[in-house]
């Protein structure tokens, strides 16, 4: 049996990089340090449902095909689109995100992220108020006052408490007990139950309880008793907590990017931010869900200037959430074809986003069946990234960091498929 | 005025886009040659008479051209972008983005039209007959500024964060406005004839909001400076009794004015 040390876990946006890997006859047969999430993420990459040959739907069931022709039908039916979409991303590696990019390019179609149905408000907010950011490691190091809004880290992100706030740090040596942990949040989530402050605002009115923190920090007094459903002078004492830390972070998630507001939620809570600055150092972190949604954000902007939603239709890149974002195009029947990579819209999407996924070709670059596949006309199954294949993905602080190759598999990996898919596709236009 | 006749044959489910089918730019053209005009189709580009008949008259001087779309293009996008002189009637719904970046001339539509109308508008007038969706005189995705000139008339409700980033000319919506109306405002009026939800004036800077209906909720950033009565706007003198709001104090250095129908706001009043 092989200990691979320094293991990155392709689950969650935490990205934790010390996951001891145990492989014997290249299968992994256990981890350390991982959580439950983690665990099972490199434990199931070889479930029962794992696809290992391209299919094409013929008639109405899928039929095992060669990699050469669901190349081909992919790139013809994408070639002979009018607005394709080119979704999902969050679960690949960065290097074929870039070859999609240059994809959607060629096609003059539309690519967007899963950050459409998570954290793309966060990403309008940061375009209209800027990026206050740090680093997970300055949080361990240095934050003495951690504020979790709209998020349940407990269960969604399990490691990223133990690691970053209950550890100890340079200047926080006895960890937990340096830090004040304030939780807002509608819910008494678990997360909640281990904060020394819980703000359990109204749902869906955080931004109502962010004005009034930002009014109280300009010297305004509140004129109602109760804010969002909390006392005025709760709100006051906050104002003093948060005005005494000596380095505060706030961590934040879809409990407020999808709420009421959305990215005025963000927006007043990145004002937040920056306006603590007068009284100590504060930064945020989104808490990213996949863990490279991060990732195409980057490689999105750096390539087109925009992070996601991105549309080639008039050949440069144009950008509008609302109109170029994969719901507006699916819940509008403008998409017609789509392709997915490395997420699962199928679960996730409305019914209405569904409804035209099951009128329009739908291809999935995707290793397990999952509703998406259900609905999908052709499925190619690439290597599983950080198990089977390395790349680089970005952690929710926007550290890149390189996925693991553990075992050896026939499949292609994301990249070399997308680089067949665009190839071709070049053909196909071409010849038109 | 010459009218130019284009009437919708079909509307495809891959929306098309007007970018370039106003008066200023088919001014001088014969009605063949706006029969030509490119048109988007998706990532296509296709002549305007794919999608449309047009008959009619032109004019050298396009402040002398009446464009009448006769009948629904409810997804044609960016009607009227740029327009700066002459006419646009639509005789029908239309979708996203009806004058945007618009400098002069008049629009009408008469039935309703999708979101970011009249965004970035600089002058003229943005006449909505239906209803219109969010942002209706909002910025550019990302902008600080928003509509800085010009007159936009909404006749039936408007969505959310109307008057985004806004920083002069006037929004008047004759029915409700849903959240956060006059978002991050700058400059200019915005009148709300109906009832306004919550979180109106949200970190507004500059500007003056009127909310002849009901607020729902209204934010603890404001100060409450009593009521007033018959003010005047813009020269026109509204004589109802109005409470009276500044704000928003989470936005340092504001000088915004909410004024709130005092009949129906007793609830916001401290
Ligand atoms: S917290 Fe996230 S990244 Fe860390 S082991 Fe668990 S699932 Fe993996």
């Amino acid at each position: 049996m092989e200990l691979v040390k320094d293991v990155p876990c392709p689950f969650c946006g935490t990205l934790c990089d010390d996951i001891i890997v145990k492989v014997e006859d290249n299968e992994i047969i256990g981890t350390i340090n991982a959580c439950r999430i983690g665990h099972s993420k490199f434990m199931d990459h070889k479930s029962a449902t794992r696809y290992t040959k391209p299919l094409i739907r013929k008639n109405g069931s899928l039929v095992e095909v060669d990699m050469d022709e669901a190349i081909d039908k992919t790139a013809e039916i994408l070639a002979n689109s009018k607005r394709p979409l080119l979704f999902g991303w969050s679960s690949t590696e960065c290097e074929a995100m870039g070859i999609g990019v240059n994809l959607a390019e060629e096609l003059k179609g539309v690519i967007d992220n899963t950050a459409t149905v998570c954290h793309g408000p966060s990403l309008l907010a940061v375009q209209d108020t800027g990026y206050p950011v740090s680093t997970l490691g300055e949080v361990k190091n240095r934050a003495d006052v951690v504020i979790y809004w709209g998020c349940n880290p407990f269960h969604a992100h399990p490691r990223h408490i133990g690691r970053h706030v209950f550890s100890r740090g340079f200047f926080r040596n006895r960890g937990r007990s340096d830090r004040t942990v304030i939780v807002v949040d509608p819910r008494k989530s678990d997360t909640a139950k281990l904060a020394d402050i819980h703000l359990q605002v109204d749902s869906g009115r955080d931004y109502e309880l962010l004005d009034a923190l930002r009014s109280v920090m300009n010297g305004h007094e509140i004129p109602y008793e109760t804010v969002a459903g909390i006392p005025r002078d709760t709100i006051y004492q906050a104002v003093d907590i948060l005005g005494k830390a000596q380095f505060g972070i706030l961590f934040f998630g879809m409990g407020i990017t999808m709420t009421a507001g959305k990215n005025r939620n963000i927006d007043a809570g990145i004002c937040t931010i920056q306006e603590l600055n007068q009284f100590a150092k504060y930064t945020l972190i989104p808490m990213r869900g996949h863990y490279n949604v991060n990732g195409f954000n980057q490689v999105c902007t750096w390539q087109t200037g925009y992070p996601f939603c991105v549309d080639f239709a008039t050949g440069y890149p144009r950008y509008n959430p609302g109109e170029s974002g994969s719901n507006d195009l699916l819940q509008n029947k403008e998409a017609d074809s789509m392709m997915v990579v490395g997420s699962d819209p199928g679960a996730h999407f409305p019914q209405k986003a569904l409804e035209r996924m099951a009128e329009i070709p739908v291809i999935a670059i995707e290793p397990h069946r999952t509703p998406t596949t259900e609905l999908a006309d052709i499925i190619i199954p690439p290597a599983f990234v950080g198990v089977e294949t390395e790349g680089t993905a970005y952690r929710m602080d926007s550290i890149p960091i390189r996925m693991k190759k553990l075992v050896e598999t026939d499949l292609l990996s994301d990249k070399e498929i997308m680089e067949k898919i665009l190839e071709r596709t070049k053909e196909f236009i071409a010849s038109k | 005025m010459n009218e130019i006749i284009l009437t919708p044959k079909e509307q495809p489910s891959v929306p098309l886009e007007l970018l370039n089918v106003n008066p200023d730019t088919v001014a001088g053209k014969s009605i063949d040659e706006i029969r030509q005009i490119k048109i988007a189709h998706g990532n296509t580009e296709v002549e305007l008479s794919e999608f449309f008949n047009v008959k009619g008259e032109s004019s050298e001087n396009p402040s002398e051209i009446r464009i009448v779309i006769d009948g629904d293009v409810y997804n044609t996008k960016r009607i009227g972008y740029g327009m700066q002189s002459g006419e646009i009637l639509v005789k029908g719904n239309a979708s996203m983005y009806v004058g945007t970046e618009m400098k002069g001339g008049k629009i009408v539509v008469e039935g309703n039209v999708g979101s970011w109308a009249g965004r970035d508008m600089e002058g003229g007038e943005l006449i909505i007959m239906g209803n219109a969706g969010d942002y209706v005189g909002s910025a550019y995705r990302g902008d600080w500024r928003g509509m800085s000139g010009g007159k936009i008339t909404v006749h039936g409700n408007a969505g959310n964060e109307i008057g985004e980033y806004m920083l002069g000319g006037k929004i008047e919506v004759k029915g409700n406005a849903t959240t956060l109306a006059g978002i991050h405002m700058n400059g200019g009026v915005l009148v709300i004839h109906g009832d306004a939800t919550t979180r109106v004036g949200g970190e507004m800077m500059n500007g003056t909001i009127i909310v002849k209906g009901r607020i729902d909720e209204f934010l603890p950033g404001f100060k409450y400076h009593g009521i007033e009565k018959n003010i005047e706007i813009d020269g026109e003198v509204i004589d109802s009794s109005f409470y009276k709001f500044e704000g928003d104090f989470a936005v340092k250095g504001c000088g915004g004015i909410v004024y709130a129908n005092a009949s129906k706001n007793g609830h916001i009043v401290p």
